[in-house]
């Protein structure tokens, strides 16, 4: 309609615009979190099935989407496509009036790149996709409305051609103590430019220091007026994307993880000029559930109602809704329970369940087709469907899967996860933060976290034949009549299982780190403010500038581990000469910084090696510089660099005065004997301390004495030269 | 038949999805939707108006289950089933009667070209009759039924007349259908005019310099005091916001565009502006058998505030508001809680829903509705006229049938 007014090419670009938004909505649901955070309940189901609040999650995701008006969704399925394609055609979606359900399925993709890479492939095929898409993984709860979304997304594409995402955030504060958001995440460092919107740097990394250092370019502070950094944001993982993207994706082959490598590569590469924007929710809800802790937050969010109408009582995808009846509690019509029984607050039970005598369930979640015997206690904890827990059970903050089977008096302590048909045995205490599996744990365990169950999805059924057999013969790891393999947690991650268990934060733990904490406000003050406006005229800035002192450091370190390896390895002295030499090219160093730096290099490591006095220092020093002198001497031939290395020698005996002090004159010698220092050098030196401070003059009046000697050396020298020249006349 | 079925789907998943509020839409809505529902649906020789009900009831019941807590759904779903009932009887009464005069025109053939209206009125009489004799009268029936079930038979049962000789099964069963998409036809007239019905009352009920307290906002109140207005009354109104989702500024910008003095007030203000009031009036979501009225949270409050101060409280009520179910029934759905995120903003409070740190959790209670006993109701305003509390019960049986009432 207004495509026709304009003329010429713009037409032609409006025209297609147009074309764009007269286009069904579509949207890409990636069926595969591409992790393994949900193992090994993720082993035997499609964690997008996995029930949340007793519906799966896919159904929130699918019943939100076509309600924000999405028409057209393309569900990417990778692990156990089977079990999500039946169960989508069993459910209502497939033939929704509103919106048309595809799937796509492909084996080989362990990672959302590969599932957008594949996604373009098929594209060129049968252009599927016809324009601005969203994309979001199937384990998203959220109410947010898209379509204006999208609008805003398309009129700024048709602005700028670069724009080619636009990134939901929504403003979620972290705990100061664990660095973490309240879905388990990371806490997330993003600058956004507060004008435009424009997404300038994302950093999701855990960040080491408890101060909370960031790095941003300096260059994000010459190009924008302002810059908002905020660090109370979270990532809702819920993005409107221009096509580009998929061709970006396939471009780069080695972009894996949305965040990690896409954002990433996006803000960093200014050849192509693609710009990323955000949009911040304030009213609606978003979550994704990444992890154990985020299934605990967002479960509660959803019974606490912030997700509305996706709640328990409302039948939004088919679910059987239940009555919500005072203090939140949502149940079954047909639940049976015990009058002694005690059902408390925030608690959800689900139809055909039976709840026996003095039974106590508080803030759980319990699906259908329990059986609960009498005294049970429930606390926080997520029952799935068809679970049967005998009389005097104790559960505290678990997860239990379909069909698992407790024996009387059993205990689950807080952050035990039971997957599918795990049988408890009696009276066994399952300890804290186990996973239990009916299948063995994986022996050959990838470290790396992008790598997928991808193989799983295959042989999962052959595989469990095969291990229930196993398990006959083994003693059950879960008493004599129980079923099940407690899987070891990972080296690495066994004190962060914590971080991301469903159990709240222990006590002890959250003192341990306050503890940490008040330490180290004792030496550490900058702390990072919340969130706040950067102008870029402002004095003081509370990041790290890459500046030449900087790249000094690093030029060091490097060569230290140059020289470290080179002495431990004995490489040949022109290898290593080699090897700094490209250093210094690499960090555009002169000769006498690498001097002074392989110098530096050669100290640290004599005072590294272990020693008890000074004479055993000394000792090493001196078999090293007498090993390593050519090294030494290659750099430092002119007087400047000698004069550079005396120079660092010196400020590294200002750093431990105690240890290499003493013996400043002593090793000086020692540089001088081995011809790697001249006397014009020292001599020079002298000169130039000669104006210094008296602080800086200590080691000056040290080597006193050895000056001294070198000048009257010098002099008789002169006068020996003298004395043959006047023998030569 | 399957177009029907997909705008039922469409219509369920709007209401599941709560997209749809408001009972005077979605009473809109359902009535037409069961309009087509019936247009569309075959009817069989023997029963037709068994057919018929059972059709409706299968498509009532979806849309109730979609959403319990929007009662209108129900009270049209039941007022369909009652034309479907009262057709039927006048019908099968009609046909009886018209058999006699059937003889008897037989007997005299010259009648039969000035008789039109003969049968015509005799239906109706019956039909009154019959009504009547099937459950005690009502001051309303006397004064209202007989006019309107004249005119709705007789419009019917003139297209019936052409053919009347052979007063087949056929022609019987058409008519049935006729008869019935008229009276739904008028029911859909009677939705859409409630307001000004309601409004042409407004007269009556608003003085001169008086000043009146809302709360929230309706479309029937915003009718009622505009109303008032254009007949040059002038007085004021005080708007209590309604939060948490502030419809009362909403009703305060519209009162401002048509000329009257609004004052918007909070919510908690009510109790110190009740003095000045001379009457309060409120729009309702639902009005119960026994006269409670359903609507916007803190009307009790503001119920409570004008019983102190004897204060009129009148209510306005479209017919289609009217619910013959009782608020103790616990099958009755009074109240849904909406999201939190309309009382305050997330991440402002995400600290305090850290579940994971242990420390104590924040909860957020949104009520939508408020139920205000019938004793605080001073006067109900429907369509019909103002109708005390306790006469509800008694409005509501001419509109329902008993049997409907569980669906």
């Amino acid at each position: 309609m207004g495509a026709q007014k304009k003329g010429g090419a713009a037409a032609r670009v409006s025209e297609d615009a147009e074309v764009q938004s007269r286009h069904r909505l579509q949207a890409i649901l990636l069926a595969d979190s591409f992790a393994t955070k949900f193992r090994p309940v993720t082993l035997e189901r499609p964690k997008v099935l996995l029930p949340i609040v007793n519906v799966p999650m896919i159904d929130y995701t699918l019943a939100w989407l076509e309600s924000a008006g999405i028409e057209e969704v393309f569900v990417f399925c990778c692990a156990h496509s089977m079990q999500v394609i039946e169960y989508l055609e069993k459910s209502e979606w497939y033939s929704h009036p509103n919106l048309l359900v595809r799937t796509i399925e492909s084996h080989k993709s362990i990672s959302a790149g590969d599932a957008l890479r594949y996604m373009y492939e098929q594209q060129t095929e049968t252009s599927q996709i016809q324009g601005d898409f969203v994309l979001v993984s199937g384990d998203t709860v959220s109410n947010m409305p898209l379509a204006d979304l999208i609008q805003e997304h398309r009129e700024r594409k048709k602005k700028d051609e670069k724009a080619i995402m636009t990134m939901v955030i929504k403003q979620s504060k972290s705990s100061p103590l664990t660095h973490q958001s309240r879905l388990g995440t990371d806490q997330l460092f993003i600058a956004v430019d507060p004008l435009t919107k424009q997404l300038l740097h994302y950093e999701e990394d855990k960040i080491d220091h408890p101060s909370g250092s960031v790095c941003l370019e300096k260059s994000l502070l010459d190009t924008n007026p302002s810059v908002l950094v905020c660090n109370d944001m979270q990532d809702c993982y819920i993005d409107i994307c221009s096509p580009e993207v998929l061709s970006l994706f396939e471009d780069n082959f080695d972009y894996q993880h949305l965040r990690r490598h896409f954002v990433k590569g996006v803000l960093v590469d200014d050849i192509m000029g693609y710009k990323i924007f955000t949009h911040e929710i304030h009213s609606s809800y978003a979550g994704r559930i990444d992890n154990f802790r985020s299934y605990d937050t967002v479960s509660k969010d959803i019974i606490q109602r912030w997700t509305y109408p996706y709640v328990p009582d409302i039948n939004f995808s088919g679910n059987r809704p239940l009555k919500l009846g005072r203090q939140g509690i949502y149940k079954a019509s047909d639940v049976v329970q015990s009058r002694s029984a005690d059902v408390g607050a925030s608690t959800v039970i689900g139809y055909g369940t039976k709840i026996g005598h003095g039974d106590k369930i508080m803030n759980s979640v319990i699906g259908n087709g329990c059986s609960i015997g009498s005294d049970v206690v429930i606390e926080g904890s997520y029952i799935w469907n068809n679970v049967t827990i005998e009389d005097g059970c104790e559960i505290r903050n678990a997860i239990v899967c379909d069909g698992v089977k407790i024996r009387a008096g059993a205990v689950l302590q807080p952050g035990v996860v039971l997957s599918f048909n795990v049988v408890v045995g009696r009276d066994f205490v399952v300890p804290a933060y186990s996973k239990v599996s009916l299948l063995q744990q994986p022996t050959t365990e990838d470290s790396d976290e992008e790598l997928e169950y991808a193989d799983s999805s295959s042989g999962t059924a052959d595989h469990l034949s095969g291990l229930n057999l196993q398990m006959e013969s083994k003693a059950s790891e879960l008493g004599p009549d129980g079923a099940g393999y407690i899987w070891e947690v990972c080296e690495g991650a066994h004190d962060e299982e914590w971080k991301h268990s469903v159990a709240p934060i222990p006590k002890d733990k959250l003192s341990e780190i306050t503890q940490a904490i008040d330490d180290d406000d004792t030496d550490d003050e900058s702390v990072v403010p919340t969130s706040g406006e950067l102008k870029s005229d402002a004095d003081s800035i509370n990041t790290d500038v890459n500046d030449p002192n900087d790249d000094y450091y690093y030029f060091e370190k490097e060569v230290e581990g140059t020289v470290l390896r080179a002495v431990e390895e004995n490489i040949k002295v022109d290898l290593v000469t080699m090897e700094i030499n490209g250093l210094r090219l690499s960090f555009n160093m002169e000769s006498a910084d690498c001097a002074g730096a392989t110098f530096f290099s050669m100290i640290k490591l004599a005072l590294d090696t272990p020693h008890n006095s000074g004479s055993e220092l000394y000792k090493n020093a001196a078999s090293i510089i007498t090993k390593w002198k050519d090294l030494l001497g290659f750099y430092a031939k002119k007087i400047d660099e000698q004069i550079e290395v005396i120079m660092k020698f010196e400020e590294m005996c200002q750093e431990s005065p105690k240890e290499l002090g003493p013996l400043f004159t002593q090793i000086l010698h020692l540089l001088y004997d081995k011809d790697v220092l001249q006397e014009d050098a020292i001599l020079r030196w002298e000169e130039e301390k000669a104006g210094a401070d008296e602080a800086d003059k200590v080691y000056l009046k040290q080597c006193d004495t050895f000056i001294q000697w070198l000048k009257e050396a010098s002099e008789e020298e002169d006068e020996d030269d003298e004395d043959e020249e006047e023998e030569d006349n | 038949m399957p177009d029907v079925q997909s705008t039922v789907v469409e219509f369920v998943n709007k209401l599941r999805k709560r997209k749809i509020e408001g009972s005077q839409a979605t009473a809109k809505y359902t009535v037409e939707l069961l309009r087509s529902v019936i247009s569309h649906q075959r009817v069989p020789h023997a029963n037709q108006a068994a057919a018929l009900i059972d059709a409706v009831k299968a498509v009532g019941e979806q849309l109730i289950a979609a959403n319990p807590v929007e009662l209108a759904v129900g009270n049209v779903v039941r007022r369909v089933l009652h034309i479907i009932r009262e057709e039927d009887l006048s019908l099968t009464t009609a046909a009886m009667g018209g058999l006699d005069l059937l003889d008897a025109s037989d007997d005299d053939d010259v009648d039969n070209c000035k008789g039109i209206g003969f049968p015509a009125m005799s239906a109706a009489v019956v039909a009154a009759a019959a009504r009547s004799t099937l459950r005690p009268p009502s001051l309303q029936t006397l004064l209202e039924g007989t006019p309107e079930s004249a005119t709705v038979p007789y419009t019917s049962s003139s297209g019936a007349d052409s053919e009347s000789k052979t007063a087949d099964k056929s022609s019987l069963t058409r008519k049935l259908k006729h008869d019935v998409i008229e009276g739904v036809n008028q029911l859909i007239q009677e939705i859409a005019g409630c307001h000004e019905q309601i409004a042409e009352q407004a007269i009556e009920h608003i003085h001169q310099n008086e000043v009146i307290l809302t709360l929230g906002s309706s479309r029937t109140v915003l009718e009622f005091l505009c109303a008032a207005k254009e007949k040059k009354r002038s007085f004021r109104v005080f708007v209590a916001e309604g939060a948490p989702r502030y419809q009362g500024h909403l009703l305060a910008k519209e009162l401002v565009a048509r000329g009257l003095q609004t004052t918007v007030i909070t919510d908690s203000a009510v109790f110190a502006m009740i003095s000045r009031v001379n009457m309060v009036i409120i729009g309702a979501h639902a009005v119960m058998a026994n006269g409670g009225v359903i609507g916007p949270v803190g009307v009790n409050m503001a119920a409570l505030a004008a019983q102190k101060h004897a204060v009129p409280f009148v209510v306005l009520a479209g017919s289609h508001k009217l619910c013959p179910l009782y608020p103790h029934n616990p099958e009755v759905l009074l109240n849904e809680l909406r999201s939190p995120s309309e009382l305050l903003d997330f991440g402002e409070f995400s600290d305090c829903l850290d579940f994971g740190a242990g420390s104590g959790s924040l909860q957020v209670v949104n009520p939508t509705f408020d139920y205000v006993p019938p004793n605080l109701v001073s006067l109900f305003i429907t369509d019909t006229g103002g109708h005390n509390p306790s006469y509800m019960y008694r409005l509501i049986a001419d509109y329902y049938s008993a049997d409907d009432l569980v669906m």
